[in-house]
């Protein structure tokens, strides 16, 4: 059949008066869009970005990463974005990629935090609290149902924390595919080529960062931020640092430098921009 | 003439505040069949007393598991009670699948009792006409409650509730004090069996109509019928 509604023939315009041509074009109130293209477009690219989110596992704890910026393509835009974000009273959950989508996550966050409350009445911060186990379930859940409706939220997430009844450490990571998997180190994105490997240098296997100290985890962190900071153009001297331990809770620095860099080898090097060879 | 009744709905209150459909509701469950609840620290058991409608036919089911940890036995309407036990299951995966985390007592027994009262303030359709025994085990231990079609939702240590409960009331009420602190599960449902035995008048119970649940922080919710049931006779 031919679905064109002007070939399907005319009653009398003496009967019916001249037809109506808006009705044919007339918008499908089902596609809220306005501007002429007839079909709903989802987000395609990230607009305003965080870069690398960096974790690792130690023996009573997890320390993560990220720094404080949010970079507009290639211009460092915004300073001073957080993207570390405390959930309860032992997880923290790091964000990078898209940032309006992390602003997004971050209101489905508070719900989360709001309903567990509800739900649980006076033993929401005792026996029913938070763990980060839940939160990641959740958070990997929604991502995966995002991607379904072919509308992912542009990000990849770090889920950090110990479990507040048996103390274990947790870390696990999901992406916009609701891809998700865990490690004792992880990273994402530019992290992911450069700090692993030093990362994993310490803590090869779950046995190997049961063994690691805070000390040791924090300053594996703080080389691989120092690295990042080198190599990745979309990164800050300015990061966050979280320490999720046992014992001591959650410590939360929001504002750490890169410390002890050495640029003396960057005179050597060539081929880029104006620089005379 | 035509003259209002005030029981044709939920909505109209009688002239003395009351609302007969409500009190109808519970009515229902006075009529099924008689079943006990009773919790001691570490477990909870549920026993019920099957009918079957005549010599011929099966016995109607007594006691609905609705999750690993979780489960009711019921008096009044069945087909109401199988509502809500799909409900309870629904709820009760949604919440495993989403958070990884099993449903806490607390909260299924706040979403029931949403569920319940509402039916109290609409004009279409009716409250629910059955009871419920709710056991399980949470993050918070083992839980014991007593569902009502008015949308109340009691957390109790012992509980009987249908045809002649009265007899078992007053034996747990005799009893709570003993029952509390035991630690074996088979003394627990003994005391379970003996108090039904208090509610029956022409009935005797065998393995045909005794049912008995049970839940607790060291086992699942497990039905006990026919056959397994034999010994605690």
């Amino acid at each position: 059949m031919n679905h064109d509604p002007y070939s399907w023939g005319r009653p009398s315009d003496a009967m019916y008066g001249q037809y109506n041509n808006a009705i044919a074009n007339a918008p499908n109130t089902l596609e809220h869009h306005s501007s002429g293209s007839n079909f709903n477009e989802n987000t395609t690219r990230p607009i305003v970005t965080g870069t690398s989110v960096i974790a690792i596992k130690y023996k009573t704890g997890v320390v993560i990463a990220a720094d404080n910026l949010a970079s507009y393509g290639s211009l460092l835009r915004f300073q001073g974005i957080e993207r570390l974000h405390k959930v309860g009273k032992t997880t923290v959950v790091g964000i990078s990629g898209d940032v309006s989508d992390m602003q997004h996550l971050l209101t489905i966050l508070d719900q989360l935090e709001m309903e567990n409350n509800y739900d649980n009445d006076e033993y929401s911060d005792n026996v029913d609290e938070l763990q980060p186990s839940y939160i990641f379930e959740y958070l990997a859940n929604l991502m995966y149902h995002r991607r379904s409706k072919m509308n992912p939220l542009w990000n990849a997430l770090i889920v950090s924390g110990v479990d507040s009844k048996t103390g274990k450490p947790f870390l696990e990571y999901v992406n916009l595919l609701g891809v998700k998997y865990a490690s004792p180190s992880i990273a994402t994105g530019f992290g992911s080529h450069l700090a692993i490997p030093l990362l994993r240098k310490l803590a090869d296997s779950e046995e190997e960062a049961a063994e690691l100290t805070l000390e040791q985890a924090k300053k594996g962190i703080k080389d691989s931020m120092k690295v990042l900071f080198y190599r990745d153009t979309r990164s800050s001297k300015n990061y966050s640092l979280a320490v999720i331990d046992k014992d001591t809770g959650i410590a939360y620095d929001n504002n750490v430098d890169v410390e002890d860099m050495s640029w003396k080898f960057a005179k050597d090097i060539t081929g880029y921009g104006t620089q005379r060879v | 003439m035509f003259r209002n009744n005030y029981d044709g709905d939920t909505v109209t209150f009688s002239p003395t505040g009351r609302l007969f459909q409500v009190e109808y509701a519970s009515e229902a469950i006075k009529q099924g069949s008689v079943t006990i609840g009773l919790r001691s620290k570490k477990h909870v058991v549920l026993v019920g007393l099957k009918r079957n409608e005549d010599k011929l036919s099966s016995y109607q089911k007594k006691i609905i598991k609705c999750d690993s940890h979780l489960g009711f036995s019921l008096a009044g309407l069945a087909p109401d009670a199988r509502i809500l036990a799909n409900y309870m299951k629904q709820q009760a995966s949604y919440n495993d699948m989403v958070y990884g985390k099993k449903i806490n007592l607390n909260k299924l027994s706040e979403l029931l009792a949403l569920k319940a009262q509402k039916t109290t303030q609409t004009y279409s359709g009716r409250p629910y006409g059955v009871g419920l025994l709710i056991a399980g085990v949470d993050n918070l231990g083992v839980h014991l409650l007593e569902f009502q079609p008015t949308g109340n939702v009691t957390e109790l240590y012992g509980a009987s509730i249908g045809a002649r409960s009265q007899g078992g009331k007053t034996y747990l009420e005799n009893e709570f004090e003993n029952y509390l602190e035991i630690e074996d599960l088979d003394e627990l449902i003994a005391h379970g069996v003996k108090a039904l035995k208090q509610t029956l008048k022409d009935e005797t119970l065998d393995i045909a109509n005794l049912s008995i649940g049970v839940v607790g922080e060291d086992i699942d919710f497990t039905i006990l019928e026919g056959k397994h049931v034999e010994k605690y006779l």
